[in-house]
């Protein structure tokens, strides 16, 4: 659908924009760069609000561990910019590169917080939402305000932060956010255990989970997965630090862990190869059909993949990320209902589960997000109207009609 | 002591009898307490210069009698105050006149542990501690550790989003809560999160975390606990002007070092506490810092020689590296008797909150100095260096006449400074009553008007936990939240302040 685009040059132009829009009741798709408009429900909306001229690095300060940044500026300059004083994003954002194709860094800042997208060290060191310090945006009166601060405790008013993490644009437009930001490990290596099945892949991460060897990332990709580890199942486990830490723990890990299959380690650069790939879901992003990505207790993502392979749903392919917690299942296209079976066995198990890839018209009539029971919803439902009251922000983009 | 409640309601206070009749027809007789001397335990939180004696107190014990007192409530058109262990440093849970005080003691049982999954489900009157030593013999603990943990409560720790020592490496309650299940105004019971990670959807727990009881009743709690570092060493640092103990701690965090804890004393509070009990602490030293180092045992000594040698090139005059855990533990203990030892020498002593950026400490700190000699105070510094979350000890005899209220301007003018220099009015104690008056310091009444409309959505007619964090109370229809139907405002009664 062709739409009208507006991006405003500069705060104040942004919320006259959605100020307008308010008087007219003319909805607005709110996007950065538009790379993810094919994740979540359709918006149903005449006009585009992109962010994508709000651009540039406000502050900096690597001492302080502190970033602001205007919401479009793009995840290549902020890497760029942190990468020359040795620090990084530590939430390590997944772009969805190779889910939908864009270029690598092309994504934008204030996207990576309203999606609350994090990557593999999600367990270990956060999401989005919790390196989020303060923002500013202009919500659906069109008003601008602000929320949180600079600094790394602040309890002053209610947590704003963590709302507009994962709010897809729908509740405010953010037009700056202030994170915080980590030094970069001095080295980062992988321990690859070929061979384990899910379940005992499952067991070997989460008894690794709770040592005192600190490990950063544990993934398991089943044979076939598509990537460098193809041909055997891998049970991988990333490790940062200093070069003593990182050695000394690898050498405990590995005395541990060898009786139960062969070990190989990865170096730096194959390591953060890896788990680019792993974020960005590469061991199945490419596989054609419908691609699911389900939270859940560690201990269920190997049961989960087992109910539904019980159920003889056409699985096209799988991996565990977050110790076996964050489940990415791929399924043949075209096979009949399948959301339904997905949700029951998520929901049996206690979880949730997220349609990311699907055609839009399948997007507009399922869930895209799971659903919320009655009480819950209808609680979403009022803090949506405290922030939009006329529903001017990116409609059905979470949930239909709202 | 200028605080402003929003008036007792008189249709309320004089239907009390009726009220406490209703709620003992609801909860077992024992769980209602209305007997003037029996209140008296829960007029104050630890902010106790504010006090009040509540309408009444339940204490319930399943989420069904809390949701059927908050039925009633609604029914009623009565407020809610809930409370947990009243440890409270902000008067987050001072009783209202006219407000059931909703005691949440009784909800103390460690429901469920899972070791496999790293979480632990508990009932929210649980002490903090109380999960750690659940959890510690298999080699676990629950990271966020307020120095009131032996008795603050879990529920309480979520709605003031507690910290502690050792939230620097592994943050606040907020990074370490994976689900809630809660009570709302109306009486229905709602779960957010779980024993997973990140729910799509608005982040209500999220949101929930640090909301200071204005937004539901938390009836039960899922956290996640962490397994003990294999071994930690201790860093004494001392300095000849709390400026360098200042910029050390900057240069340790801008060398990439991440502590478990790095925490600051200034020259008052190291009297002090030497004072109290000795802890041979450097004796010349203007400034301590105590940083402490976690992690594998090859890790920890080669950050240990990093950190001695930053304070080295921060100019440190002593600098001592644990040998042994009770060596770690002996360079602990004055600052872990830091505030019982400030308030030998008080009499009283008023703990502040702010947070700064970091490398403003010693201006911040010299700042803290001038202002003390204007109002004619001592203050203490005792504080969480590493992220820059201060709390300045000010002391004060309410003996005196005029002495609180000398005090509470001088607090006041500390968290101006804090605001001023980038930083905020709380970083761990919340804003309760005591800071809400202050909010116009950080945000305008847009930003504030957007607080009030979620509080809104969560409870239009502002009957839980009312007075605390805003500094006015505007109707929620008012705010454009609500559609009033033919020209009737639900509540209408309800005071500004
Ligand atoms: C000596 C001392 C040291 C302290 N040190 C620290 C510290 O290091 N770090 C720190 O962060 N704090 C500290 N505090 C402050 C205090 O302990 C914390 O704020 C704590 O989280 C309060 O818990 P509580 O159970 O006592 O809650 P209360 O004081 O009873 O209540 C606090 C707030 O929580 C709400 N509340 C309580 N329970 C519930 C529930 N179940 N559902 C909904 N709302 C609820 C109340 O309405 C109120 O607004 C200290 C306090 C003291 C006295």
């Amino acid at each position: 659908m062709a739409r009208t685009v507006h991006a405003p040059r500069d705060e104040a132009d942004l919320a006259a924009l959605v100020a307008s829009a308010r008087e007219t009741r003319a909805p607005l798709a709110v996007e950065g760069r538009g790379t993810r408009r094919a994740l979540g429900r359709p918006v149903e909306a005449p006009a585009t609000l992109s962010t994508a001229d709000l651009s540039g690095i406000t502050l900096y300060e690597p001492a302080e561990l502190v970033m602001t940044a205007r919401a479009g500026t793009s995840l290549a300059e902020i890497r760029a910019t942190l990468a020359s004083a040795n620090q990084e994003l530590a939430f390590d954002p997944i772009e969805h590169t190779a889910l939908l194709g864009h270029d690598a860094g092309s994504t934008t800042i204030a996207a990576a917080f309203a999606l609350n997208a994090s990557g593999p060290r999600r367990p270990k060191i956060g999401a989005a939402r919790d390196h989020l310090l303060g923002f500013r945006a202009v919500n659906g009166l069109g008003e601008t305000f602000k929320s949180g601060g600079r600094v790394m405790k602040n309890v002053t008013g209610f947590d704003l932060s963590k709302l507009v993490c994962g709010s897809w644009g729908t509740l405010a437009v953010l037009s700056e956010v202030t994170f915080k930001v980590m030094p970069a490990p001095e080295t980062t290596e992988t321990i690859a255990v070929f061979g384990l099945d899910d379940e005992a892949a499952g067991r070997l991460m989460r008894e690794a989970s709770g040592l005192p060897q600190e490990v950063d990332a544990f993934a398991h990709l089943p044979a076939g997965a598509d990537g460098p580890f193809s041909h055997v199942a891998t049970t991988l486990l990333r490790l940062d630090g200093p070069p003593v830490s990182v050695a000394s723990r690898e050498a405990d890990l590995v005395a541990r862990f060898k009786a139960l299959g062969q070990i190989e380690i990865l170096g730096e650069d194959d390591s953060r190869r890896a788990w680019t790939d792993l974020r960005e879901a590469g061991p199945i992003a490419r596989r054609p059909g419908a691609i699911w990505r389900i939270s859940l207790a560690p201990s269920d993502g190997p049961k989960l993949v087992a109910a539904l392979r019980a159920r003889e749903l056409p699985l096209a392919g799988w991996f565990y990320d977050w110790v076996g917690g964050l489940v990415w299942l791929a399924l043949e296209p075209e096979a009949g209902p399948q959301a339904g079976p997905v949700r029951a066995e998520v929901d049996r198990l206690g979880g949730h589960a997220t349609l990311i890839r699907a055609g839009e018209l399948v997007r507009g009539v399922d869930d895209v997000f799971h659903p919320q029971p009655a009480p819950l919803a209808a609680l979403a439902a009022r803090v949506k109207r405290a922030f939009d009251p006329d529903g001017i922000l990116s409609p059905g983009r979470m949930t239909k009609g709202a | 002591m200028s605080l402003t409640m929003p008036l007792p309601e008189p249709e309320i206070m004089a239907a009390r009898d009726d009220i406490v009749a209703r709620l003992q027809a609801i909860l077992k007789p024992s769980s209602v307490i209305h007997l003037a001397r029996e209140l008296s335990p829960y007029e104050c939180d630890a902010l106790t210069m504010y006090r009040q004696t509540p309408l009444v107190v339940v204490l319930p014990e399943t989420v069904e009698e809390v949701a059927a007192v908050m039925r009633l409530a609604a029914e009623l058109n009565v407020k809610v105050v809930p409370r947990g262990s009243g440890t409270s440093l902000s008067g987050g849970s001072l009783p209202l006149a006219d407000g059931i005080l909703l005691g949440m003691s009784k909800f103390n049982r460690i429901l469920d542990v899972d070791f496999e999954n790293r979480c632990a489900r508990v009932q929210p009157g649980v002490t903090n501690l109380a999960i750690t030593k659940a959890v510690e013999h298999r080699g676990f603990y629950y990271a966020p550790d307020p120095s009131s943990q032996i008795a603050c409560s879990i529920g309480g720790n979520i709605a003031e989003n507690a910290g502690g020592v050792h939230c620097l490496k592994y943050g606040l309650t907020t990074n370490n809560v994976l689900g809630v299940e809660m009570v709302l105004i109306g009486g229905e019971i709602v779960r957010l999160g779980g024993r997973h990670l990140d729910s799509e959807g608005y982040d209500l727990l999220g949101l929930v975390t640090g909301s200071e009881g204005l937004l539901g009743v938390i009836t039960e709690v899922t956290v996640r606990i962490l397994q003990k570092p294999e071994t930690a060493r201790g860093v004494l640092l001392g300095f000849s002007s709390v400026k360098a103990g200042a910029d050390c701690v900057a240069a340790i965090i801008a060398a990439g070092i991440i502590p478990g804890g790095m925490e600051m004393m200034d020259k008052p509070a190291i009297d002090a506490a030497e004072a109290f009990k000795p802890c041979g602490y450097p004796e010349d030293a203007q400034g301590l810092v105590i940083v402490e180092l976690d992690g594998t045992a090859a890790e920890v000594d080669h950050l240990c020689g990093e950190v001695a040698k930053i304070a080295e090139a921060a100019g440190a005059t002593s600098i001592r590296t644990s040998n042994s855990d009770a060596e770690r533990i002996g360079f602990w203990f004055g600052r872990k008797n830091a505030f019982p030892a400030v308030g030998a020498i008080g009499p009283d002593y008023l703990c502040m909150d702010g947070t700064i950026p970091r490398g403003r400490l010693a201006e911040v700190l010299t700042g803290m100095g001038a202002l003390a000699a204007e109002h004619g105070l001592r203050v203490a510094n005792v504080f969480h260096a590493g992220d820059g979350n201060l709390h300045p000890l000010i002391l004060y005899d309410a003996a005196i006449p005029g002495d609180i209220e000398k005090a509470e301007a001088f607090g006041a003018d500390i968290l101006r400074l804090c605001v001023a220099v980038g930083g905020v009015l709380t970083g761990e104690h919340g804003v309760g009553v005591e800071k809400r008056d202050l909010m116009g310091e950080m945000f305008d009444s847009v930003d504030l008007g957007q607080q009030e409309r979620v509080k809104c959505a969560f409870d239009e007619n502002h009957r839980l936990n009312p007075g605390k964090v805003f500094p006015t109370l505007h109707r929620c229809a008012e705010m454009g939240f609500m559609h009033v139907r033919s020209g009737d405002l639900p509540f209408p009664e309800i005071p500004r302040f």
